[in-house]
């Protein structure tokens, strides 16, 4: 979260949301949370585990469209 | 009963004295719902955080009154906390932040309250480019 959270400070664009998985089961299960931390950016792009700033950045710039998927 | 003890206190008290400005936490609730025992423990917890210093404000809304807000903000669940500071930068938490999500919490107002990050400029440079909106969501469990 606290990549996601600088990113969402340094840009309008970027929104950033925790979600604590085991009081939103639903929501978790939706979105097929196996093990965490797992980001889904722009529901399109997903990783599980923490990524380095400039990987999780290529992420953010795929989800965008700006990269290959 | 505080969910913070003394050394968790003295702990974020000096986290937080590295704030630069004021910061609202704007905290989503619903007495009324299945989710009304957690809402009680998140707002406690965001009561404790706030007396902690003088920088945090604290406003606590209802899901189901104060809709106008939710959608405003984009809160469509409880519990939920909102961080702002000199602006709405985006920054949400979905249930309550406990283990490295309260670190979390607390690294998001320090953060907000300078709106400085620390990110490489590169990355800084990539983001302020983007022509899309970005919508992270990062799953976490209590550990």
């Amino acid at each position: 979260m606290r990549l996601a959270q600088h990113m969402a400070v340094a840009s309008d664009r970027v929104r950033a949301t925790a979600i604590e998985a085991t009081e939103f089961p639903e929501l978790s299960r939706s979105y097929r949370v196996q093990a965490v931390p797992k980001i889904v950016i722009n529901d399109r792009v997903q990783f599980e585990g923490a990524l380095p700033e400039a990987q999780f950045l290529d992420a953010v710039l795929r989800a965008a469209g700006s990269g290959s998927s | 009963m505080p969910l913070l003890n003394d050394r968790d206190r003295e702990a974020v008290r000096t986290e937080l004295a590295k704030m630069r400005g004021p910061v609202k936490l704007v905290v989503f609730s619903q007495a009324l719902s299945s989710t009304a025992d957690l809402c009680q423990q998140n707002e406690a917890l965001v009561r404790e955080v706030a007396e902690l210093s003088d920088q945090i404000t604290v406003e606590v809304l209802n899901l189901a009154i104060d809709r106008d807000r939710a959608e405003a903000y984009g809160v469509a669940d409880v519990p939920a906390i909102v961080v702002e500071g000199a602006r709405d930068y985006g920054i949400r938490f979905l249930g309550i932040p406990s283990g490295y999500e309260f670190s979390n919490l607390i690294d998001s107002m320090i953060v907000a309250s300078s709106g400085e990050t620390s990110l490489s400029d590169a990355t800084k440079t990539s983001l302020q480019a983007l022509e899309t909106d970005i919508d992270i969501k990062v799953f976490s469990t209590p550990t």
